[in-house]
């Protein structure tokens, strides 16, 4: 009998369960999937939580019914990987498995304390993250007391999980705030280590112009030092002080411990892969999936539903000894809320930046591309919906894996 | 002092699109040209951005920088003002560095 070991059982994780349960012999292969927490977050929905849009329960569900029954769950930390004795060694009782083939899924993780003084005083006080449920449901309680003030969303540092996130917030703020009628009581300010509001040139022009039309001031280039929750203030290495009544922080993103205490990561802890093949550019019978790959795409859930199709044909040409054809492009498409029940969409890949057009069909859409539309928010929506019954299922989506560049428009 | 760069091919940017043509004299050129005068501080992290280059092909991110020198983020600001990271590998004589997505 052969392991087929995934470690991490989130979208990535679940999805390549789900894919290898239909594609491995059962009488030879063993599918064992690790996590260490009961429930899988539904992690675009926690953007959501702090406005009250969405419940706990649309966003966490319990992860093993994700599984397919013939897949071996274990619910545990992972202590490391030893990967020249094809091994890992779990948390529980130092269980070790051998594997035959290891998939790493273990995602990203924020890390408030590698920025000074960002967990003193001030933490879950007036200082809040979304990036985790509880840090989502606190700022959801803050907000609906606060009546105004200097409200600051502070970028850690580059890559985050979902590069959208920040202004999405921003942007649901200032509708959240109108609807309660005191947005003419609060400043939205965004403190980013980008030189504009988005890392590509065109949607950073499109998002920066409905920043300013929404009365939002970007501080560019913000790299931040500190935070100083005595005086309330967050500080740049170059000198600059954006003060604050409440802070709501994107902290540093970073690999999952276990790939830190196996030392295979980069300085984030992000673990070297191939970015066609999705293979680990140091073992051969390791793939890595998702937030963990060390590759310059976005890291979001759309990206690795794109990943998935690629990394299982890989996987299997592998096995099989053949060669591997299968190539990833760096696709990755988000609906950015922008308020106002509209939303922005965007589409691309490693070579080609977000352009204007529709999506997913040429001058059709229904979705539009680079602009606001209701019909987009509508999408966004309903993205919850095929996240958890089609997605997580391995029930196909009416999209391309492949960016396409038909119903784009160059200029 | 332009006499040096003269030869040199430079992308929209600034920066050098031939890393091979680069040696001291070159830097402190590029570096005059920013403002700056080069000092061993300066040599620290420039001399560990062309190591990572050549074993890499790309240049280091701050982190990458301030987690194998001495050289801390502050200092790093104060050496090369403004955005360290770009502002180093210019002067290093290396190409743009990618930036995150």
């Amino acid at each position: 009998m052969k392991t087929f070991l995934i470690l991490g059982g989130g979208t990535a994780g679940t999805m390549m369960a789900v894919k290898m349960s239909k594609k491995l012999d059962p009488r030879q292969w063993k599918i064992i999937v690790v996590d260490q927490e009961p429930s899988h977050v539904y992690q675009p929905g926690l953007l959501f939580l702090p406005f009250g849009v969405y419940q706990p329960q649309d966003v966490l569900k319990e992860r093993r019914s994700f599984l397919p029954r013939s897949v071996e769950y274990i619910e545990t930390p992972i202590e490391r990987i030893e990967p020249e004795a094809n091994r890992v060694v779990l948390g529980k009782d130092q269980r070790v498995i051998g594997y035959d083939y290891l998939v790493i899924a273990t995602g990203a993780t924020i890390r408030p304390q590698e920025t000074e003084g960002l967990m003193d005083g001030g933490w879950r006080k007036n200082i809040f993250d979304f990036y985790t449920y509880d840090g989502a449901v606190a700022l959801a309680d803050f907000l609906k007391k606060f009546e105004g003030g200097k409200v600051v969303v502070s970028v850690a540092e580059m890559p985050i999980k979902c590069p959208v996130a920040p202004l999405e917030f921003i942007f649901l703020a200032d509708w959240y705030f109108a609807k309660r009628g005191i947005r003419n009581k609060v400043d939205l300010i965004l403190a980013t280590p980008l030189p504009g509001a988005f890392t590509k040139p065109k949607a950073s022009a499109m998002l920066g112009s409905l920043m300013e039309k929404k009365h939002i001031h970007v501080e560019p280039d913000f790299a931040i030092m500190e935070v100083d929750s005595g005086s309330n203030a967050i500080r740049s290495y170059d000198g600059r002080e954006v003060p604050y009544d409440l802070l709501v922080s994107i902290p540093v993103n970073m690999g999952a411990e276990v790939i830190e205490n196996s030392e295979m990561g980069d300085d984030l802890y992000f673990v070297p892969t191939d970015k066609e093949t999705l293979q680990s550019k140091k073992y051969e019978n390791i793939w890595v999936l998702g937030d963990a790959a060390n590759i310059p795409a976005s890291k979001a859930g759309a990206v690795v539903h794109f990943q998935m199709e690629p990394a299982v044909e890989n996987i299997l040409a592998h096995m099989q000894g053949k060669p591997m054809h299968a190539k990833f492009d760096g696709h990755a498409n988000c609906y950015i809320e922008t308020g106002y029940n509209k939303a922005a969409l965007i589409d691309f890949n490693y070579e080609v930046e977000p352009l204007p057009g529709k999506y997913p069909l040429p001058l059709v859409g229904p979705f539009s591309l680079l602009q606001e539309s209701v019909i987009n928010h509508w999408g966004k929506l309903a993205f919850r919906f095929m996240y958890w019954n089609m997605l997580l299922r391995d029930i196909p989506l009416p999209v391309s894996n492949h960016m396409s560049m038909v119903g784009k428009k160059l200029n | 002092m332009s006499d040096v760069l003269a030869s040199i091919k430079f992308d929209a940017d600034g920066f050098m699109e031939d890393a091979k043509q680069w040696n001291k004299e070159v830097a402190a050129a590029l570096a005059a040209k920013e403002g700056i005068t080069l000092t061993e501080r300066h040599w620290v992290v420039l001399d560990y951005c062309r190591k990572e280059y050549e074993a890499k092909g790309e240049a280091p991110t701050l982190r990458n920088i301030t987690k194998n020198t001495d050289v801390g983020t502050k200092e790093l600001y104060e050496l090369f003002p403004g955005g360290p990271g770009k502002l180093a590998a210019k002067i290093a004589g290396l190409k743009k560095p990618t930036g995150c997505i």
